[in-house]
């Protein structure tokens, strides 16, 4: 047995896999800050909706988050339609609709943990910053955000593991084309429906785990570096 | 120097307080509870009274009647808190230099001599939570002191200090006095370091001035 040769076709799956996960978590960070910032921090009327919409994903079965955003995103849905005739983007049956499908699935991790920190932050500092003649802009992006960083890898870690193991809604909104939407989830379920897939499938499955372990290993080794350099 | 009058309602305790100093270190001195961390959170701007005046130095900083009330990052009132606030993610140097830079002046002669005179040269490289508290509050005077103050408002700098950090920070305090060429608002509980450091004292209760004099009333 050869557990280190994989064919074209599985080398394809993970790294599109690797691609639609880093593409679509770092993407939705700096809309998850925000978003997580104006929850933690601000009333505005309609804030109870906005976290409501911010989990769905969580809640929802995948598929059907999948089929959402192939009404709204798709190419005759209201969104993709908009954003295809303006600015030439198109998701469905891309990679990039791969990779906003995984960034949606994750979004409500990442918001949740940015969320976290923000809302345990020390206001006192906040103050100090201010009386030492930063403005609220300068405040937030030299104490609040590096402060916050232990919070904002943990939910991008997160996000990036669930965005890796993404399934429903992908297969939903982007089918599983090979080379172009057929992430490892997809693959490896694909291998399982075919006669002798069993041993690609169980290879995957085995990349899988390690990249999964890899990425708690890389955000347990970066929260500590930086929690010893905060003193946390 | 420090001409206030501010009231101000927080919950069941109400503040209405009226004092005017020109002495080059005013003191506010009371029990806790008595209002003194209020009247120097209205004057660098972290609390807005309901109504009143605030000038400090000539410069007004907040009037109700005229609806003046200038934002608290330009209003140049360098504070000093009790457990001094360094950033926990910057290294000595760069919380000493952080007010500064935002205030756009270069680094000069004066860097170097504030930060010979609080000691604070062997420091520089290291995080705030390997200081100790003497030193971490040292840190702190510097870092108000290099902003380029209008004022410096010293809320109670000792008061989170053991007995013997309290006389190893006093003569840095002393020096600072002697130093500066700002106003300085100095707030204690404790009767010795006030009349020792201030030339004019206002005593608060419970809110109110119960005296301004050169000792505590």
């Amino acid at each position: 047995m050869d557990w280190l040769h994989f064919s074209p076709d599985e080398w394809d799956a993970i790294r599109l896999s690797l691609r639609v996960a880093t593409v679509g978590t770092l993407v939705s960070i700096p809309l998850g800050v925000f978003i997580a910032y104006a929850l933690a921090r601000w009333r505005f009327p309609g804030k109870f909706l906005i976290d409501g919409l911010v989990h769905l994903p969580l809640v929802l079965p995948p598929v059907v988050t999948g089929y959402i955003l192939l009404l709204l995103v798709g190419r005759k849905g209201p969104i993709g339609a908009f954003l295809d005739q303006h600015f030439g983007i198109v998701f469905s049956f891309r990679w990039t609709g791969a990779a906003l499908a995984a960034g949606v699935m994750g979004f409500p991790l990442l918001v949740r943990a940015i969320r976290l920190s923000f809302e345990a932050a020390d206001r006192r500092l906040e103050d100090a910053a201010r009386t030492l003649g930063a403005n609220s802009i300068v405040t937030f992006l030299t104490v609040i955000l590096p402060l916050a960083l232990p919070g904002i890898l943990a939910g991008a870690v997160l996000a990036f593991a669930k965005a890796l193991g993404e399934f429903g809604a992908t297969i939903t909104f982007v089918s599983n084309i090979p080379g172009e939407t057929r992430t490892l989830p997809t693959a490896i379920y694909t291998y399982t429906q075919v006669p002798g897939g069993d041993f690609q499938a169980a290879q995957l499955a085995a990349v899988a785990v390690i990249l999964s372990l890899l990425a708690l290993l890389v955000s347990e080794f970066l929260s500590r570096r930086i929690s010893a350099r905060i003193g946390g | 120097m420090f001409d206030v009058a501010i009231r101000k309602k927080l919950g069941d305790f109400s503040l209405d307080v009226r004092f005017a100093s020109e002495a080059p270190v005013t003191a506010l001195f009371g029990p806790s509870g008595s209002g003194k961390t209020s009247v120097a959170n209205a004057i660098s701007g972290l609390l807005q009274p309901d109504a009143g005046k605030i000038e400090v130095g000539g410069t007004l900083l907040f009037d109700s009647a005229r609806a003046a009330n200038i934002p608290i990052h330009r209003r140049k009132m360098r504070v000093v808190f009790q457990e001094s606030r360094l950033f926990p993610h910057l290294t000595v140097k760069q919380n000493l230099l952080y007010g500064r830079w935002l205030a756009g002046k270069r680094n000069g002669q004066d860097v170097i001599e504030v930060m010979r005179m609080l000691g604070l040269e062997s420091l520089l490289s290291r995080r705030p939570r390997t200081l100790s508290g003497g030193e971490r509050q040292r840190v702190a005077i510097g870092r108000a002191l290099l902003a380029d103050p209008a004022a410096l408002l010293l809320d109670e700098p000792l008061a989170s200090l053991d007995k013997a950090r309290k006389q190893e920070i006093f003569p840095y305090l002393e020096k600072l006095v002697a130093a500066a060429k700002v106003p300085i608002l100095y707030i204690s509980h404790l009767p010795e370091e006030t009349e020792r450091l201030a030339q004019t004292v206002v005593t608060l209760d419970q809110g109110r001035v119960k005296s301004v004099g050169s000792k505590i009333g």
